[in-house]
């Protein structure tokens, strides 16, 4: 069966291309139930092929497509790879894709162009499996290039606006420039490995010493493709502004799947930033000064897929910590958690629109629980889950994060404490602010208010579900019971960190960590709910280093002036002045000179171009032939 | 005999448009063009890419002098050809629309260009090569002079005087080079590949070489005459121009530079290579500011092309296997686009980005199709743009880390120009002043649908190509791999 493993892209690739023909001919019910097919039997593949390599003693299998790029010794095969990494990518992809590919058919009904909004997301899922199955560093970057297009294509699905355009636009190119970066390490992975397959390059890299120069250099170079697709400093301002693509988008490609690609990648060259301590350990604190860097803008954001966005920046900063410091398989378990709990969260905010009549800001909301029963339940869990509360999922993946992190470096540990209180900050007043209080939006949304459908409450029940249930994949050591996700993923790791902590001090840290969650609940109901304080309407009303935060460190405006700006000054200053005002006029300076001499020879001459030509070419000869014959 | 056929074909076509009527003599063309097609397909059924010289003629042309009117195959001739053979009957296709006042003399120098073209792409004779070189020049500089825009008089002359001083240098080189023919002087190519060159005489050869071609691609900082002569001339002429003729310089510098003066490479590629990567950013930076949308893609054919002059002097075999690929894909994709600016200039009437928008809510097929020549322009994988980019960048890497990362800025840059221009040109509020313009004429689908298979079809099974250029790029390496 594993052979068959490329059904699981076909599929969705089958389904954008029926889609995308049939167009506007389908009802939305339809190319909602295609697109939605498709990606379900991708899930079922997915499912035998895991059931087979859960088998003990498996092991990875390639299956090649056929010769893709062949030139020299640069073997390039368009060639899938599966083990126990992909696998585990390949069910969240196909299984978290299409339940947000069923909540999509409720949530885009009224949508005229719905056909071609499903088309996007299914061409989305292929070349996201096409991420996660390539058995080199090329298919990879097929498919990371792909997905870039797809969250391009989508996040700027509603192309009449300008705003959206430009978000679209920052995104694929934001991207870009991380993907310069990726490409240049393909480069020094083929000059030093002489391959780009993984299983060739990471045997190859087996008999490097720790902290080779040129590994090191490759680790930097695919990091910074890593900065890019999942939203590091300094390239992760593109990921805010993609929130302007509908809903069950940033679910599906800005929380749960795409913006993981980069961890992926790292877990996936783990043997290399093994061997490379240096890269890891600015791989360790991009992610930790990320994660408490969004995590303080999303205190002060008002648009709840906003303080979804940052809170998904942040989170994303947790699992670089976790690769840094070496628990790669304690990163991969967030990276799935994470897809759980984002997913329901950004379908929960996308019910809350919906019923909001297209409503984002919570200062406009409140009181949503009794109307809106399913999504604040479901919505709750996902809360109480990225907060870290016990028993739900992100407890078990944070948890383990913070105490191999301890382990590490207790510094860093503190500062990872300390993201986490704030994520318990932002992420419960969200939680108060929309479903409790009064509602404070106008009469006409109050009376649209209402219950999504089915398509969009099962998906949320489902996730919810798994957000409470998923983290017993991975129970803390002190329990004493085997930890399935770091079993299963021991033969892809190679050499596994030493990062225990004594019983009593994992203890500790999971006790504190869940006390504080518990205050920081009781404060910001008191705060939020009891004595009802909201945010400031007024921007004016924000002073000192709030307003900063309101602003997000004015990191655009930033950018803007130090690097926008500049280069398209530098481009208009040197069309100007360079190229019209210097190469052009000696260019066109020359020509006038001749002009001048020829128009003294006119008068011997016939005029005609053909016959200059037809007297310089002999002429020429002449010249050269004289020189010769002295 | 085939490649007197592929010569002969379009050179006995061209004259008989003037004798066919008005408004059938399109169709004459197309026919003709069609059957060059047919032909190069067939040529490629008999082709072994092993074998070095095949399909060849050689005769006495000034036996004198030691003029022979030699040509023939290897896989890099034949992959050159196929592209003209190919893009031409779209040309002629995208010329159908036209109001054309005189068709005859159009079609006739379309076809003795598409001769000419052949010409230089097959010649292993120095002198013949110079002709064809030079024939080329002379049915282009009618249909820009004729047919052009507003300014056509004094950007075609510029245009004219500029690539014909740099051809006068290379003719110097080749005369050069057959006088240092040992005993009876000859043209053949295989003797100046066995010339033995003082290191100044290649020094200097280099630069004749280099500066002909860099005109021709053209170069930074000789590229002026370009973005003027792609904005001024007629769109056939435009895609005649970027589609294949730059790639006579391309061309010339694998076969007639790389094996002749590889000391003088080894010497100054190192400067020509720093300025191709100037004029890969350079040009990318100018493409930022440019208003027409016609002008804003001869720039960025500027960054493309000079990539793929820097993969040239990598001097490895992925950058010139890169090299080979992207010469074929720029040619098919920059066709393409200004075929997408011909569309946009024909129904709006303006190709100014200012005044254009909202087309997307149009028509949904040209969005599409749009959006593919968009992305094997950037190089998105699966299309034929990557797998190019991905082997120049390559070789470079090889040749340098440093400029390979110079020359990779194009990976941003591109897509940002692009972007920009897609976005001024497609999004937005549909423009009440468009409605008109609703989905494309059946000869429009016929030749982007074609453009989009190539596009596809190369950046997802290259390898046929490969096999095809392998060892004809491998005989250009052993001449340079010997010096060293």
């Amino acid at each position: 069966m594993i052979q068959l493993a490329w059904l699981i892209p076909l599929f969705p690739l089958l389904g954008f291309l029926v889609i995308g023909m049939l167009n506007k001919r389908l009802p939305v019910s339809l190319s909602g139930a295609i697109a939605s097919l498709s990606v379900f039997l991708s899930f079922v593949v997915s499912v035998i092929i895991f059931n087979e390599i859960h088998q003990v003693g498996s092991v990875p299998e390639r299956i090649l497509m056929f010769d893709w790029i062949n030139v020299g010794d640069l073997n390039i095969p368009f060639s899938f790879l599966i083990d126990r990494l992909s696998v585990i990518m390949l069910l969240v992809i196909t299984g978290v894709g299409f339940l947000i590919h069923v909540y999509s058919i409720g949530y885009m009904q009224h949508e005229q162009d719905h056909s071609r909004f499903f088309s996007y997301l299914n061409l989305f899922i292929f070349f996201m499996l096409l991420l996660v199955l390539g058995a080199n560093y090329i298919v990879m970057f097929a498919g990371w290039e792909g997905v870039g297009l797809c969250s391009y294509l989508l996040i700027g699905f509603w192309f009449k606006y300008t705003e959206y355009n430009n978000a679209a636009k920052k995104a694929f190119i934001m991207n870009r420039i991380g993907d310069l970066g990726f490409l240049l390490g393909i480069f020094l992975i083929y000059t030093t490995f002489g391959s780009v397959s993984y299983q060739e390059v990471f045997n190859a890299a087996k008999g490097f010493p720790d902290g080779d120069a040129a590994i090191t250099a490759i680790t930097l170079l695919l990091f910074v493709g890593a900065m890019g697709k999942s939203a590091q400093i300094p390239l992760y301002t593109w990921l805010p502004d993609a929130m302007a693509g509908p809903t069950p988008v940033s679910a599906l490609i800005h929380a749960a799947t795409m913006v993981t690609a980069g961890i992926y990648m790292v877990i996936r060259s783990n043997v290399l930033y093994t061997l490379a301590p240096y890269s890891s350990e600015i791989v360790a604190i991009v992610g930790l000064v990320t994660a408490v860097f969004a995590a303080t803008i999303g205190l002060k954001q008002n648009d709840i897929k906003k303080v979804l966005a940052y809170s998904t920046v942040s989170q994303l900063g947790y699992m670089f910590v976790a690769l840094g410091v070496g628990a790669y398989d304690t990163a991969l378990f967030h990276v799935v958690m994470h897809a759980f709990f984002k997913a329901l969260l950004f379908l929960g905010a996308g019910s809350v629109i919906h019923a909001m009549s297209g409503e984002q800001d919570i200062r406009y909301m409140g009181g949503l629980k009794k109307k809106l029963p399913i999504t604040h339940i479901t919505f709750l869990i996902g809360t109480l889950a990225i907060a870290g509360v016990f028993p739900f999922a992100g407890f078990f993946s944070k948890d383990e994060i913070l105490s191999k992190v301890y382990a590490f470096s207790p510094f860093m540990f503190v500062v990872l404490m300390f993201t986490s209180a704030l994520t318990a900050i932002y992420m419960f007043r969200l939680y108060w602010l929309t479903f409790y209080g009064s509602f404070r939006g106008t009469e006409q949304q109050r009376t649209h208010l209402h219950e999504s459908p089915s398509s969009m409450t099962m998906p949320l029940i489902i996730l919810a579900l798994l957000s409470t249930i998923g983290g017993f994949l991975g129970m803390p050591e002190v329990f004493h019971v085997p930890h399935y996700f770091s079993e299963f993923l021991s033969s892809i790791i190679y050499r596994k960190a030493e990062l225990t902590l004594p019983e009593s001090s994992e203890l500790m840290v999971m006790g504190g960590s869940l006390t504080m969650v518990v205050l920081i609940i009781i404060m910001t109901y008191n705060h939020y709910v009891k004595k009802a304080v909201m945010p400031e309407t007024n921007e004016g009303e924000l002073r000192g280093f709030q307003k900063v935060l309101s602003h997000k460190y004015y990191i655009d405006e930033i950018y803007s002036a130090l690097i926008t700006k500049p280069i398209d000054w530098l481009a208009s200053f040197s069309y100007k002045r360079i190229e019209l005002g210097v190469i052009d006029r000696i260019v066109n300076g020359s020509g006038y000179i001749l002009n001048g001499i020829s128009s003294l020879l006119r008068y011997v001459q016939t005029g005609s171009i053909g016959t200059y030509v037809f007297g310089m070419v002999i002429g020429i000869i002449l010249l050269v032939a004289l020189t010769m014959i002295h | 005999m085939l490649t007197l056929l592929l010569l002969f074909i379009p050179l006995i076509a061209s004259p008989l448009c003037a004798v066919i009527s008005r408004d059938k003599v399109k169709y004459f063309a197309l026919v003709v063009s069609l059957l060059q097609l047919a032909a190069i397909v067939y040529a490629f059924t008999l082709f072994k890419s092993d074998i070095a010289n095949q399909f060849g003629v050689n005769y006495w042309w000034i036996q004198s002098l030691g003029i022979a009117f030699k040509a023939g195959f290897d896989g890099i001739s034949i992959l050159m050809v196929a592209l003209t053979n190919f893009l031409i009957p779209l040309i002629i296709l995208s010329s159908f629309r036209n109001e054309n006042e005189n068709p005859k003399a159009f079609y006739g120098l379309i076809l003795f260009m598409q001769f000419a073209l052949v010409g230089v792409f097959t010649a292993l004779d120095g002198f013949l090569f110079y002709v064809f070189w030079e024939l080329a020049l002379i049915p282009i500089y009618f249909i820009c002079l004729m047919w052009g825009g507003k300014d056509k008089v004094r950007i075609t002359l510029k245009f004219f005087i500029y690539t014909l001083a740099g051809s006068l240098l290379m003719l110097v080189g080749l005369i050069y080079l057959y006088l240092q023919t040992p005993g009876i002087h000859t043209f053949d190519i295989q003797s100046f590949y066995n010339v033995t060159l003082t290191p100044e005489a290649q020094g200097w050869l280099f630069w004749a070489f280099f500066i002909a071609f860099a005109i021709k691609i053209p170069i930074f900082p000789l590229h002026t005459w370009q973005p003027d002569t792609y904005t001024d001339a007629p769109t056939q002429g435009t895609m005649l121009l970027s589609g294949i003729m730059l790639k006579m310089g391309l061309y010339g510098m694998i076969r007639w530079m790389l094996p002749i003066v590889p000391i003088g490479i080894n010497e100054w590629g190192h400067f020509a290579m720093i300025l191709c990567v100037i004029s890969i950013v350079y040009s990318s930076l100018m493409a930022f500011v440019q208003k027409d949308f016609k002008r804003l893609i001869a720039y960025s054919s500027i960054a493309h092309v000079g990539l793929i002059a820097a993969g040239i002097l990598s001097l490895n075999i992925q950058g010139l296997q890169g090299a080979m690929i992207q010469m074929l894909s720029h040619g098919v994709n920059v066709v393409g686009m200004f075929f997408i600016v011909d569309i946009i200039q024909r129904k709006m009437k303006t190709r100014n980005l200012a005044e254009l928008g909202g087309l997307a809510n149009n028509s949904p097929i040209f969005t599409i199709l749009f959006m593919i020549v968009l992305l094997a322009s950037i190089a998105l994988p699966l299309t034929n743009g990557f797998v190019g980019e991905f082997l120049l960048l390559n070789g470079i890497y090889q040749y340098n880390a440093w400029i390979a990362a110079c020359a990779g800025l194009t990976v941003i840059l591109g897509s940002v120009y692009m972007l920009r221009a897609y976005q001024a040109i497609m999004l937005g509020e549909p423009n009440a002043k468009y409605t008109e313009f609703t989905g494309l004429s059946k000869i429009e689908k016929i030749i982007l649908v074609s453009i989009v298979s190539v596009i596809f079809i190369t950046g997802i099974y290259p390898k046929p190509i490969f096999m095809v250029a392998q060892p004809a790029l491998e005989d250009i390496l052993v001449h340079i791999k010997d010096i060293y």
